[in-house]
């Protein structure tokens, strides 16, 4: 520091920068804080019931009986983590396919007014709110279920379909998104060699985007994961493994929805709904690293 | 089979399915409209619900919903703004930014079941709000943060670097450019996305059952004095949204119109959805216009 | 090499040097910039001439991974030392790129807003500065009337007069120019370099240039460049006409480059 300083105060310049520093760490500060206390927070109140010793971890993970108010109560929470797999993986069995034909529409097939008709139509898929969603699956779809296969309707499937319309947008916008930028002159020169469009479309096209494509599938996983109130609308809510998809079922989130609020805070059956949300946050981990890991695979 | 025939076969597959989502969202939409537009009338709009009779409005929770989303944006926008700045315009590449990209990208992908059973642990508990407008406030600005510091570090990414070598080279301190020269030309991509967003805090529900609370107290529409307990700005009463009100009359509802009133509350919900999303639209065309062909911008 | 820096200017470089990462862009490059002249830096692309420039109101501080190694002497004060007050620094060097930048603000705005922020107050000072700089950027007579207007409604041109008025608002005393006649068209060009040779009288102007004939007309001192290192400086008359270096002849011969 020499020659400058004729003056001791501190120019304004130097001020307002600092001003902004200031602020602006607070704020990610704040962040930071945010996700910490929350990750600690939930996984405190998840591990209570196994540090106490009231409930073990295996019983809890893999124990079929929810039972907490019984004479000998017992937490297992299969029946909840199968219910949730259950209808992620059969939302996403559904829901990709379609997205994936959505994308190619737009990008592949009709480019120019394809993706001036699915734009917002996707836009406006991902913005009906989830209860709306679970209402219109409650009034709609549940009756025909019932109509057209056995059971009362509610269940598995009713969760299922809800759920692949709601993943519909997150999925096809990063497909779009991959198809749209994928070189112009791998599509050329596979049209050159004589391929038609499909032979295209399914042997360079889908190929080189899949990882990307992924990347939407498990993007749209991680949101049907998490989806509570929708699917707790039409699942119908039993506690038990689902045996078929036309009964009666649950999922983590349907129960936390419906027990939270009427259990006392500290109870073992409480803190066992903890534990589901503890899951449940894990499984948010799991999703963002499997995102992590297949765009890390798309950039090579 | 020939190659020909299959590329037939696809094509018109691909063609159904794509059109199939479009007719999935007129059928979603006209359903919603239809059975939900005939409920809608004034009365409906501003009238308290009823518990056991029919003919129950859904006023209070309207006006709950929309002061919420007030509320939220309140204290999203400028931590949104703060964090979203640094991470466009100071995070060097480097193990911290690393850090805190993951954080949002975590933070945005928690169930919203999830940010509300946090709500309820350490705001509703802990720091003892209750069930009130701030705690799901509060609630929803964790689960809209991160898609705030999204769009903000995106908005300011599409600004020209030339604007802020511009500032610097007039002797303006990096805050300065970063307020009076940049955000200005980062705003109306800011604003629409915060309008988008808005339209996400509206209809939630999930993250507000256990923070804002599923009750509405009797309220005085005529005292607006935020600190009376029956004035509708008291931040401190619980306070049940439409979406919430929704998910409420269709698991434990009494009244004999519960599903009438859980059409014409969706349909409110969608309605005010849609507007959200014509609005973020228009707007952003509208400032476009305004900044590219255009005249006066000061 | 080197030995312009005999002549000790009150704005000069002293070895120096600028790298990003390990790459060495500028090797130790000393020249002086005389009072009331316009110095010419030409060469190849990737000479280094453009990073040089900016170097020089330490705008490379902002690109992660650069650094510079040597002095940068004005008024006897190094300011590429550590500590130097660089928002300080650069109000007394104003500089204007390739590609018009108005900020999206009104003509007026665009003017005033460097004044203001520096602590210009009241109207009718701001108003004078505003007038005076847009009439040292020949802007004056063809925006007087649409002060108001968005300066992104001007021509490229006009933008550019635009920028360098907002360059002189704040009174500088050094005024860097990255190509600033690249992107226009042949009469703007002709109003810029005008200008270029009216402005001299008051400060001193570096500009970079990949067009011979510009460099030929406006500038008093010529220096090439060539893969980061300083191949020829001398008066600008003796450069074009009568070249030391093979090199330099042949690059304003149009041989290279």
């Amino acid at each position: 520091m020499r020659g400058k300083t004729n003056t001791k105060k501190i120019e304004k310049h130097h001020i307002e920068d600092m001003v902004g520093r200031i602020y602006m760490s607070l704020c990610v500060l704040l962040l930071i804080v945010i996700i910490v206390s929350m990750v600690y927070f939930v996984a405190s109140k998840g591990i209570a019931n196994f540090i106490s010793g009231e409930v073990k971890l295996t019983d809890f993970l893999f124990g079929t009986k929810w039972a907490p108010e019984a004479d000998t109560p017992s937490y297992g929470a299969l029946p909840f983590i199968s219910g949730s797999f259950l209808v992620t993986l059969l939302a996403a069995l559904i829901a990709s396919p379609l997205s994936i034909c959505a994308a190619l529409f737009m990008t592949e097939i009709v480019p120019g007014w394809g993706k001036k008709l699915l734009q917002p139509v996707i836009e406006l898929l991902s913005g009906i709110p989830s209860v709306v969603y679970g209402f219109v699956g409650l009034s709609v779809i549940v009756p025909f279920l019932r109509d057209t296969f056995p059971g009362q309707g509610i269940g598995v499937a009713a969760g299922a379909l809800v759920l692949s319309v709601m993943i519909l947008p997150t999925i096809t916008s990063v497909a779009a998104d991959a198809l749209a930028s994928l070189p112009q002159n791998l599509k050329e020169s596979s049209f050159a060699l004589g391929a038609t469009r499909w032979q295209t479309i399914s042997r360079v096209i889908l190929p080189t985007t899949m990882p990307a494509i992924m990347t939407g599938v498990v993007l749209g996983m991680a949101r049907a994961f998490g989806e509570a109130l929708a699917v707790q609308m039409v699942i119908g809510n039993a506690p038990f493994v689902p045996r078929s998809l036309f009964e009666s079922a649950s999922t983590l989130t349907s129960v936390i929805t419906l027990s939270m609020g009427n259990t006392t805070m500290g109870s073992t059956i409480n803190n066992a709904l903890w534990s589901m949300a503890l899951v449940l946050m894990l499984m948010t981990f799991v999703f963002v690293l499997l995102v992590r890991m297949l765009e890390r695979r798309n950039k090579i | 089979m020939k190659p020909k025939t299959a590329d037939k076969i696809a094509t018109t597959l691909i063609v159904f399915f794509a059109l199939l989502i479009v007719a999935i969202l007129i059928g979603l939409l006209g359903y919603i409209l239809v059975r939900g537009l005939n409920h809608i009338s004034w009365d409906f709009l501003t009238s308290a619900p009823q518990k056991i009779r029919a003919g129950g409005g859904v006023g209070p929770q309207l006006f709950n919903s929309l002061y919420l989303l007030v509320l939220t944006l309140l204290i999203t926008i400028p931590l949104g703004l703060g964090a979203g700045i640094f991470m466009a315009e100071y995070a060097r590449p480097g193990k911290l930014t690393n850090f805190i990209r993951l954080i949002v990208e975590v933070l945005s992908s928690f169930p919203s079941i999830i940010v509300g059973l946090f709500g309820l642990l350490l705001i509703v508990n802990y720091f003892d709000l209750g069930f009130s407008l701030l705690s799901g406030a509060i609630a929803l600005t964790f689960f809209n943060l991160p898609l705030m510091v999204r769009i903000t570090e995106q908005a300011f990414r599409t600004v020209p670097k030339a604007q802020k070598e511009a500032g610097f080279a007039l002797g303006l301190s990096k805050w300065k450019i970063v307020t009076s020269v940049l955000l200005p030309v980062a705003l109306p991509t800011i604003i629409t996305g915060t309008i988008l967003s808005a339209g996400r805090v509206f209809g939630e529900a999930a993250a507000l059952m256990f923070t804002a609370g599923m009750s509405s107290p009797r309220l005085n529409f005529s005292d607006w004095n935020p600190l009376h307990t029956s004035s509708p700005l008291n931040p401190f009463r619980p306070a049940e949204t439409l979406a919430v009100h929704i998910w409420k009359i269709n698991s434990e509802g009494l009244a004999p119109d519960a599903i009438q009133i859980a059409a014409g509350a969706s349909a409110v919900l969608v309605i005010m959805v849609l507007l959200f999303n014509l609005l973020a639209r228009y707007f952003g065309r509208f400032i476009y216009r305004k900044l590219t062909a255009s005249k006066r911008i000061n | 090499m080197g030995t312009a820096a005999a002549v000790r200017e009150s704005f000069q470089t002293e070895n120096l040097s600028i790298f990003y990462g390990t790459y060495e862009a500028v090797k130790g490059i000393s020249l002086p910039f005389a009072q009331k002249t316009v110095t010419a830096l030409i060469g190849p692309s990737g000479c280094g001439k453009s990073t040089f420039l900016r170097s020089l109101n330490r705008m490379n501080d902002d690109i992660s991974g650069s650094t510079t190694k040597g002095s940068i002497w004005i008024d006897g004060v190094d300011i590429n030392a550590q500590g130097t007050d660089v928002i300080k620094l650069r109000q007394k060097i104003g500089m204007v790129w390739q590609k018009p930048n108005p900020f999206y603000k009104s003509i007026y705005e665009n003017i005033a807003f460097g004044p203001k922020y520096h602590g210009v107050k009241g109207k009718a000072a701001l108003d004078e500065i505003v007038e005076s700089s847009l009439r040292r950027a020949a802007l004056w007579d063809e925006v007087k009337d649409r002060l108001k207007d968005s300066a992104l409604a001007l021509s490229g041109g006009q933008q550019q007069r635009l920028c360098i008025a907002r360059a002189l608002s704040v009174n500088p005393q050094i005024l860097l120019l990255d190509e600033p006649a690249s992107a226009l068209d042949p009469v703007s060009t002709g109003k810029v370099e005008e200008l270029i040779k009216e402005l001299k009288e008051d400060l001193r102007i570096v500009i970079v240039t990949h067009n011979m004939q510009q460099a030929a007309r406006i500038s008093d001192y010529t220096a090439y460049f060539y893969l980061g290192s300083l191949v020829e400086y001398d008066k600008t008359e003796k450069v074009f006409s009568n070249p030391e270096n093979q090199m330099t002849q042949e690059y304003i011969m149009g041989r290279f480059g």
